[in-house]
Formats: structure tokens, C-alpha cells, sequence
């Protein structure tokens, strides 16, 4: 550490005041808060500050997010020779994976990245470090034969849409990489959805087997929820689906490194996971007898394993700058993200994915959740104090 | 958005010229520092219906132009005759006048295009543009001024509307105006037209970005509301 230390020092005054590349500065103090926690000191009040600063939670956040990628990687590449009925190793899988997911982070960092770097050098603020997590959400919820071309119109719509419009990280009031996947899903209807999971790059002397399908669970699950996977398949994800959205188990190692250094909130998990189960079961009670191939037949549980609820659920709702802020908040906030998928997944089959628009919706009623819960906190206490007046 | 309060009454004046510096900043001020659209925030649901092509668009804003122009004129003509009590009926009357002929002129002359705008040109009525300039312009200025008010509100009015019908059909189908502009050799490449583009929400998406290009760009709309 000491010599990228000195390396710092060396070319610092560049970028001061006077320097060279004075105008560079943000970028500089970027990169070098990327190493160093950066040396302020608070000047009055409290004088304790938290090692934990904003690019150290959003490392959090991608740590958490390792095990998805690399569980996507290597589903990539079985997916693909799956489609040609070839044994591999599951080395070769993940290698192939690799190389077919790199390009497409590559991209989304490097597009989302000169954005906020033109915005900072432009305004003359320091680059926000919110774009460290975005940039890896975006390539996991992109199918693996996506247009790069589209990753980078999708990264530039995040950051400028998203987030830049509004003053920045932190001031955004929607998940900004979900926001980047609802705009392609809109745009580009045709490479979002129908048979494009699998990376299909010929083999040499291989066609396609005769089996192959390429449909994802949740369009299986239109059609006729009976044809669905296993459930134990469909938990450890060897099925198709965007890069990382398949395996719930991976989620699950995520959740539990999110809960555990405090970073994501497992009230709004679990409270995701309540409204799910409880919207899928009321609508087993529900549904009618004479149909039994009707959606709302399908085992509550099942709904937590299809499609990217898991994902969803694990890194985009517990975003802490749009979800709900109060602790009673995240409950309404969670719970109805959960409950609104289920819905939406078994009555409007034109969307099947379900969990990107309720939380996106839900993103939008947030500060209307925070407020009514406040207003009834302060109610409550009013009542609570003429009582004791009383 | 409210619509503006009256200014207060033109002080008689013996002879002013037609186009005198108040005249002009009549004409001139819609168009951006006032712009009904983005300033005032009117007349949204029909920019947002009519711009998935640059051809409707201009009909719409050049129909738009018609109304508020002459709705103003016929309006300031009669502004010492209408009883206030009843002055909205009146407005109505004369706008559905010219919105009717408008859209006959329409059916008769370009139909297809009429069919395309469809309901829109009669919904011109219910602009909030064309009644809120009668409201706070024509009632009390002479007629020359609220023609060119009129004149001045509907082309910004149609500049939003062309601005955005160029970059929806521009990016959602590749064409202005319907002839081909992205070459074939750009989709041999691999790029596709943005559906998105065809959707309402991509004109809030673009309007969007005009607000907030043309306020910071325009030092008059800081901190205006």
C-alpha cells in the first residue's frame, strides 16, 4: 500500500488548485478514494466519523453480488452447451461464461463511468461512487446476448435519467440499474425477451439438440405453470434467464453477506418474501377448481424461486436511497413489492417480469409510505401525550 | 401550473406601431421564456398523443396556431360585449367554431393525416392553451396584440411538439417525415430501432430533457416554478 500511497502524493498537486489538470480533480479524487479512505476530519459538532463511507457500502453491495456473477458465468456456458448436447467440464462452462459476460460489464462500467465523469468535471463535484454498484446490477439483469450497444445506451440512461437529472447519487428516487433494464425491456422488446437466454454461437460439427427450447421459467409458467422445472432446480439456477437472476441459492449467499455487515435491510427481504408467500397462497385458496392448469394454482413458494424475485428482491428492493426509510415503512414497502409480483405474474402475462415494474412502482411510493407512517407516528404520540395529560 | 393573472389593461395609446418592442416580446416571449408547454406546463396530453411522427405533429401545431390565433382575435373583437358571466360559454362557442372548421378542413384536404390525429384535433377545444390565453390575454388587450399572442403561444406550442416528433420518429422509426434517414448499412450493423420511442412515456421522457436543457440554459427560468 505504501508505494500506491506515494504514487498519490507524487501527482496530487496536478490536481490541486494551480495544478495542471486542475479541472481533472474530481476524477483524481475518485480514483483516489477508490484506494484510501479519504482523510477528512469533521470540523465542530460530533467528531465521530464512521469508517464505513459511501464507496465502502457500495463495495459491500458488490462483494454481495460476486456469487451471482460467477454463478451466472458458469451458467452461461452449461446453458450453451446444453442447447448442443455437449458434456463439458464445469471449468470450460465457466470460462466460456467468462468471456461472454466480461465484454458486457466492460461496457455498462465504461459507459455509466464517462458519464458521471463528464458531470463531475462539468459541475466540479466529486464523482459519486453509486455507479460501483449500478454498473454490475445492469450486466446481471441483461440477458447474455445482449447487444453491447444496448448495455451502453442503457448504462448512459441510468446515470443520466436515472440519477444525473436529479442531482446525483443519493438523489434518485428509483433503482437507477433497474431503471437502465426497464428502458431496454421497453425499447427493445425483441432482444429482452423471447428465446434470446442462451448463448446460441455455433459449435463447430454440433446443431442444436432436438429438445432445445428457449423459453425461461417464467414463460414455461404463462403457458402452463405444471411444465415448470423443479423446484430444486429452479432454486440452484441450472435453468435460462438473464446472467445473474437464475439461481436463488447464489441470492441467497448475497442476502446473508448484505444482513450481515448491515448494508441491506432484511426487513424489506423478508417483508418481500411475507407478501409473495402470502399473495401466492391466498391465491391458491382462490382459485377455481374447474380450471386446474390456471396460474393460481401454483404452489405460493414456487413464486419465490421463479423468475428473478430472488434478485429482485435481494439487491434491487433494499436499494437505501429509494426503497422506504422508516423501519415500519420497509415492512408496507417490502410486503407489497412481494404481494404486487405475484399479482402481476399471474393476471397480465404480457409482463412476465413482474418484479422489475413493482419495484419500480413501489420505488415511486416509497416517500408517500414514509409520510403516512410519520404522520401516524406523530398522531399516535399526540394521542399517547394528552393521555397522560389527562 | 396556474395560469398567469391578467396583465393589467394596455394604457391607450395614440398611435403604436404593429410591431412595436411590446408587440414583439408578445410574440416572442411563448416561445421560450413563457413557452406553454414547458413553462406553464399545458397542453401536455396532446403532445404526448400526436408526436410519434414529425407530419401529424406539424398539422397538430399549425391547427393549434389557427385557433389560438384567430380564438384570440375574434375574443379581444368582443371583449367589451360579453357579459363576464357568461364569458366561458362564449370562449367555447368560438373555439369549437374554429376547432370544427379546423378538422373539416382536414377531412376535406388531407385524410389520412385527420385520420391519424383522430380525436386530437377535436380535443383542441379542451387545450388548456387556446381558453387559458383568452382568459388571461384577450379579455383585456386590443386585438392586435392577442393575435399576436395567440400567434406567439401556438407556435410554442408546436415547436415542443416538432422538436419532440423528431426525436421520437427519428430514434423509434428511423424516418422524419417518412422518408428513410438511418441508413440500411446501420441496421446491417446491428442497430434497432427504439420501440420505446413509439410509446407515450418517451415524450414525457423528452419534454423532460427540453425543461431541463432550456433551464439551465435560460438564466430567466432559475427558481421559477
Amino acid at each position: 500500500m505504501k508505494f500506491l500511497q506515494d504514487f498519490f502524493d507524487k501527482v496530487r498537486p496536478n490536481f490541486q488548485k494551480g495544478g495542471k489538470y486542475e479541472r481533472l480533480y474530481p476524477a483524481f479524487e475518485a480514483l483516489e478514494t477508490f484506494a484510501f479512505t479519504p482523510p477528512h476530519t469533521t470540523h465542530d459538532g460530533v467528531h465521530v466519523r464512521d469508517s464505513i463511507d459511501l464507496k465502502r457500502t457500495m463495495f459491500t453491495v458488490i462483494i454481495a453480488m460476486i456469487p451471482t456473477l460467477l454463478f451466472g458465468m458458469w451458467n452461461v456456458g452449461y446453458q450453451h452447451y446444453q442447447a448442443y448436447g455437449m458434456e463439458m467440464s464445469h471449468w470450460d462452462c465457466f470460462v466460456f461464461g467468462f468471456w461472454k459476460v466480461l465484454p458486457i460489464i466492460v461496457v455498462s462500467y465504461a459507459a455509466g463511468l464517462g458519464v458521471e465523469f463528464l458531470f463531475s468535471v462539468l459541475k466540479g463535484h466529486s464523482v459519486s461512487e453509486g455507479y460501483l454498484v449500478s454498473g454490475l446490477l445492469i450486466p446481471l439483469t441483461m440477458p447474455v446476448t445482449v447487444p453491447l450497444w444496448m448495455v451502453a445506451l442503457g448504462a448512459v440512461f441510468c446515470t443520466l435519467i436515472g440519477k444525473e437529472i436529479f442531482g446525483g447519487t443519493g438523489m434518485n428516487f428509483m433503482n437507477p440499474a433497474l431503471l437502465a433494464r426497464a428502458f431496454l425491456f421497453f425499447a427493445f422488446p425483441a432482444y429482452m425477451s423471447g428465446d434470446i437466454w442462451t448463448d446460441l454461437s455455433p459449435e463447430a460439427g454440433r446443431a442444436l439438440v432436438d429438445g432445445y427450447s428457449g423459453a425461461t421459467n417464467l414463460v414455461t409458467f404463462d403457458e402452463n405453470f405444471r411444465n415448470l422445472p423443479s423446484p430444486s432446480d429452479m432454486f440452484w439456477g441450472f435453468e435460462q434467464g438473464s446472467i445473474g437472476e437464475t439461481s436463488v441459492a447464489a441470492c441467497l449467499i448475497g442476502a446473508l453477506i448484505l444482513v450481515g455487515t448491515g448494508v441491506g435491510s432484511w426487513r424489506i427481504m423478508l417483508s418481500c418474501v411475507l407478501g409473495a408467500l402470502f399473495m401466492g397462497y391466498l391465491f391458491n385458496l382462490l382459485a377455481p377448481a374447474s380450471m386446474p392448469n390456471h396460474a393460481m394454482h401454483t404452489p405460493g413458494y414456487y413464486h419465490l424461486l421463479m423468475g428473478s424475485f430472488a434478485f429482485g428482491t435481494v439487491y434491487m428492493a433494499t436499494d437505501p436511497v429509494s426503497a422506504a426509510h422508516t423501519e415500519k415503512g420497509k415492512w408496507y414497502y417490502g410486503f407489497f413489492i412481494g404481494a404486487l409480483t405475484v399479482i402481476l405474474r399471474v393476471f397480465n402475462p404480457a409482463y412476465p417480469e413482474a418484479v422489475m415494474l413493482s419495484i419500480l412502482l413501489m420505488n415511486v411510493f416509497a416517500p408517500v409510505i414514509d409520510h403516512l407512517v410519520v404522520e401516524q407516528h406523530i398522531k399516535s404520540r399526540l394521542k399517547k401525550s394528552k393521555l397522560s395529560r389527562a | 401550473m396556474a395560469v398567469e393573472t391578467a396583465p393589467a389593461p394596455v394604457v391607450e395609446k395614440k398611435k403604436e406601431p404593429l410591431f412595436s418592442k411590446k408587440n414583439i416580446r408578445t410574440l416572442r416571449d411563448p416561445l421560450d421564456d413563457n413557452n406553454p408547454i414547458t413553462v406553464q406546463v399545458l397542453g401536455i396530453c396532446s403532445a404526448l398523443a400526436v408526436t410519434v411522427q414529425v407530419k401529424p405533429a406539424l398539422i397538430m401545431a399549425l391547427g393549434v396556431i389557427f385557433v389560438t390565433a384567430f380564438s384570440n382575435l375574434i375574443i379581444s373583437l368582443l371583449r367589451h360585449s360579453i357579459p363576464t358571466r357568461v364569458r366561458i360559454i362564449v370562449q367555447l362557442i368560438v373555439i369549437a367554431t374554429l376547432v370544427t372548421i379546423v378538422d373539416q378542413v382536414l377531412k376535406a384536404y388531407m385524410f389520412d393525416v385527420s385520420k391519424k390525429l383522430s380525436v386530437f384535433v377535436g380535443l383542441i377545444i379542451t387545450n388548456c392553451i387556446v381558453m387559458g390565453r383568452l382568459e388571461a390575454f384577450a379579455l383585456a388587450n386590443k386585438p392586435w396584440p392577442s393575435f399576436l399572442d395567440g400567434i406567439g403561444n401556438g407556435v410554442g406550442y408546436g415547436i415542443i411538439l416538432v422538436v419532440v416528433a423528431v426525436f421520437r420518429e427519428l430514434f423509434g422509426s428511423g424516418t422524419l417525415l417518412g422518408y428513410q434517414v438511418v441508413p440500411q448499412w446501420a441496421y446491417d450493423m446491428g442497430y434497432v430501432n427504439n420501440g420505446l420511442m413509439m410509446l407515450p412515456p418517451a415524450a414525457l421522457f423528452i419534454i423532460g430533457i427540453y425543461i431541463w436543457v432550456q433551464r439551465s440554459w435560460n438564466k430567466k427560468l432559475i427558481n421559477v416554478s
